[in-house]
């Protein structure tokens, strides 16, 4: 698989995107933790999609190179967007609810985490990654 | 995508063997819940051993359930989560709180013996 793009409306959008992650993770050699971690990650993302935004995408590409094997992920919506970025991002922001709950954990779980956000476009880019042994 | 629910003397077993969407993990809940209350069981086993995925959502969906069951008054065990979920769920800063959990089925079994003579010993 050289990359998938799922279109996120409801819920089994959800389990397609990351089980498509999964999928690809698996298939280029990366261990069960990382696997469940890139998926987990890609839910989280992706349900915030459904809840605050109604619909986006996600797309999950290969980007391996010679020394790493890397996947990366770009979940994107043109929702009304996280006024806050700052907060979002701060610890212990993400029990409540609300727009961007949830972001710090799901950071913690990959290698990089990119997000930028605004009225109308919000994208985040992740990356799991590990050098090739 | 219902999850079947088997009774077995005065309890409820359970095991989700595939991965459920949002909407299919709350209808689980509520089916578990009535259940529950509609046979009479003392103890509820969710096995979650082909569980990939434990995100926050489910999570939080399997502490409510464990409270809810304890509300309709019976115990519940959650038991089988693989090694890489519990890393992820620690590492995400969530866990499950209130919750009962246990190796295996086996140890289900006997940790939820143990809960339910504890609550009718009282």
């Amino acid at each position: 698989m050289k990359e998938s793009r799922v279109e996120i409306r409801g819920s089994t959008d959800v389990v397609t995107a990351r089980r498509d992650g999964r999928d690809m993770a698996k298939a280029l050699g990366f261990g069960s933790a990382d696997q469940t971690r890139l998926a987990t990650a890609i839910s989280e993302l992706t349900r915030n999609v459904v809840q605050y935004a109604g619909s986006g995408f996600c797309l999950i590409e290969n980007a391996s190179s010679l020394d790493f094997m890397e996947i990366r992920v770009v979940v994107g919506d043109s929702g009304p967007g996280i006024p806050d970025l700052g907060e979002a991002l701060r610890d212990g922001f993400s029990t409540g609810g609300g727009l961007g709950a949830g972001l710090p954990g799901t950071r913690r779980l990959v290698h990089s985490f990119d997000i930028i956000s605004e009225p109308g476009n919000t994208r985040i880019e992740i990356t799991v990654r590990r050098r090739r042994s | 995508m219902r999850i079947p629910i088997l009774k077995l003397r005065n309890i409820l077993l359970t095991s989700i063997q595939t991965d459920l969407s949002d909407d299919d993990a709350l209808q689980f809940q509520q089916d578990l819940i009535e259940r529950t209350r509609d046979s009479g069981a003392a103890g509820v086993i969710i096995d979650i051993t082909a569980l990939d995925v434990v995100d926050s959502f489910m999570a939080r969906v399997l502490n409510d359930t464990a409270n809810m069951v304890r509300l309709v008054g019976a115990e519940s065990v959650v038991c089988g989560m693989q090694p890489a979920v519990a890393l992820t769920l620690i590492e995400m800063g969530r866990e499950l709180v209130g919750v009962e959990t246990a190796l295996n089925l086996d140890q289900a079994m006997d940790r939820l013996h143990d809960l339910i003579g504890l609550r009718s010993n009282g």
